[in-house]
């Protein structure tokens, strides 16, 4: 059996364009409200990079390779540690009128987690 | 053999990576729901990151003896890399928001292109299909990589004025041209190697070189309020990046996830460009602000400016008072204090609601994330379609740091640079308070109309000392608390 990944020609679009229309539907219906942590969290996904930056590195046969794929794991894990930081912070300061906990500096309220406890 | 067991332990790990990615992303069409789906996402990305380490045993031979050397820079990469950009996300401040999210967007491009080099340099993309992908995709990962370090400079207010000089769209157009002959050249040559006038390394840098100096040059000229527009762009950009390096790595995974955010970012920034009445286009290659000049018709009125003390005991009189915030509310950092405000108007029985501009501040939702910074409940805020109608029989509009998005011109004057874009009726309030550092136009640079209404009043001063006087005043009258 060969597990080996080999996308081309067409395969390749229908992937693209699967992946286009799934992005759009789902950000679509993102309120206006969570646009900046939507932002921020889509930044993150695309820190995925890294992964593609740690392949480069590994495969490095020369100097230059290996500081250009070092330079690539370095920003992708930075884009990828960073958009997950400010997007958790941001998101754990949401909270409505029925929760008004106090405000804590370290985004890590319970009040968050109390709202999921209610409606799940 | 050997390669058989990581190849399906990446595939597997970098299918259900995927897969939580968007599973997350939809938990975020909420605000109940989303801390969980950011968290879902994360750990798709860790898992995809640990697996991806399963690539050392499938390394071609020639990289074989770099491989210890290789881990440990990896490692030490990722560390140093991660721990840099968590630490800085932590601790900065919610009002520097967008340059952060500008920096993390470049480090994506960066890294895009940076994968790119490799291949390129190392001669690993094979055939004319595999060359033009690698070279799309760092195009588009350079411009975006400097593009972005240059929205972060104007954001953090390094380069606090547009850059605009004569025959600039002529000039970066034939940058782009040169990139792209530059691209082509390289996929004919190392087609046919005979060809090359310089060695094939030489061509690649000087790639790179006009992909910067592309991103640098289309960025320098936008202004801070169109900022909005432009971080959603790059967010768009890095995501088809990635998903092109993606398609060249053969990982479905960085496929559909870059993918996924460039039509996230494609379809935020169609969202700004609206919230403006502007297209796209003429966000980035028009020179707006400078285009101004025209005559404007003689306003009515005067500017009427009041004291803060009065401003706050006239609203908490009022029974509504709906609030405006702006860039101006950041610039101060008077968010806490604003709601210290807010809440005291509240305990005077006084109903207090937020209404937010689609692009005031300078990323898309950046008020809204102030204001939840600062306790309010979202519940209290509402966006510009939802609120507009209650203006009318609100007795107080308080608008502070805002500007273009209540200017009345948009409505009236075809003449006018702003003219169709929506904006908040907050003239249609009974009362108007402006808290206003002084008596400048705003990021379009027209005279607002507002400013000089009658029912218009200005509170010049810093939001936040403005703020600090108002809530003074309102406790000095020693009113007794609404239950």
């Amino acid at each position: 059996m060969d597990f080996q990944i080999s996308i081309s020609g067409f395969v390749a679009i229908y992937i693209f364009m699967l992946a286009a229309f799934a992005g759009w539907v789902i950000i679509g219906h993102v309120p206006a409200i969570l646009h900046t942590p939507l932002m921020s969290g889509s930044n993150f996904v695309h820190g995925i990079v890294v992964v593609g930056g740690i392949y480069a590195l590994l495969n490095a046969s020369t100097v230059q390779e290996q500081v250009i794929g070092f330079v690539a794991v370095l920003f992708g894990a930075g884009n990828a540690a960073g958009g997950y930081a400010v997007t958790d912070r941001m998101l754990a300061m949401f909270r409505t009128s029925g929760h008004p906990a106090g405000h804590d500096a370290h985004g890590k309220s319970g009040s968050v987690k109390s709202i999921h406890a209610k409606k799940h | 053999m050997l390669t058989l067991i990581p190849q399906l332990g990446i595939g597997a790990v970098d299918l259900a990576a995927a897969f939580l990615f968007l599973y997350g992303l939809h938990r975020m069409s909420s605000p109940v729901t989303a801390p969980s789906g950011i968290f879902v996402a994360g750990i798709g990305m860790a898992v995809a990151v640990l697996a991806s380490f399963l690539y050392a045993f499938d390394v071609g031979a020639a990289a074989r003896p770099n491989l210890p050397v290789n881990l440990g820079l990896a490692v030490v990469a990722l560390l140093l890399g991660g721990g840099v950009a968590w630490w800085g996300g932590r601790k900065v401040a919610m009002t520097a928001m967008p340059q952060m999210v500008a920096i993390y967007n470049g480090m994506g491009g960066g890294a895009a292109g940076a994968i790119a080099a490799v291949e390129l340099f190392g001669n690993k993309a094979q055939g004319a299909t595999a060359l033009v992908m690698t070279l799309l995709g760092a195009l588009i990962g350079a411009v975006s990589f400097s593009g972005s370090l240059i929205a972060w400079a104007k954001l953090d207010g390094v380069i606090n004025k547009p850059v605009r000089v004569k025959g600039q769209q002529v000039f970066n157009g034939l940058v782009l041209l040169l990139t792209v002959v530059v691209g082509a050249y390289i996929v004919v040559a190392s087609a046919d190697s005979a060809a090359l006038i310089l060695a094939m390394p030489t061509w690649i840098y000087l790639f790179f070189a006009f992909a910067l100096a592309l991103g640098i040059l289309m960025t320098l000229p936008i202004g801070g309020a169109d900022m909005p527009v432009v971080i959603s762009i790059f967010n768009a950009f890095t995501g088809l990046a990635v998903g092109i390096e993606g398609y060249v790595l053969q990982n479905p995974a960085l496929m559909i996830a870059g993918m996924v955010v460039g039509a996230a970012g494609m379809l935020l920034t169609l969202l700004m460009a609206k919230a403006m009445n502007r297209s796209v286009s003429n966000v980035i290659f028009t020179n707006f602000g400078d285009v101004v000049a025209h005559k404007q018709g003689k306003i009515k009125g005067e500017l009427k400016p009041t004291q803060p003390g009065d401003a706050g005991i006239a609203m908490r009189y009022a029974a509504s008072v709906i609030i405006v915030p702006g860039y101006g509310l950041a610039v101060s950092q008077g968010q806490g204090k604003l709601y210290e405000f807010v809440k005291l108007l509240q305990m005077g029985g006084v109903s207090v609601k937020f209404a937010v501009h689609p692009v005031a501040g300078r990323m898309p939702g950046q008020m809204d994330v102030l204001l939840a910074e600062a306790g309010v409940p979202y519940d209290m805020i509402f966006q510009l379609e939802d609120i507009n109608d209650q203006f009318a029989t609100t007795d107080v509009a308080l608008v502070i740091g805002a500007n273009d998005v209540v200017n009345p011109a948009a409505r009236t004057d075809k003449s006018s640079a702003i003219y169709g874009m929506p904006i908040l009726n907050a003239d249609h309030a009974k009362q108007v308070f402006v808290i206003k550092r002084g008596e400048g136009k705003g990021y379009a640079g027209i005279v607002n109309e507002l400013f000089y209404a009658d029912n218009c009043n200005m509170v010049y001063g810093d939001a936040q000392t403005v703020l600090i006087k108002m809530s003074e005043a309102v406790r000095g009258l020693g009113l007794p608390a609404v239950a």
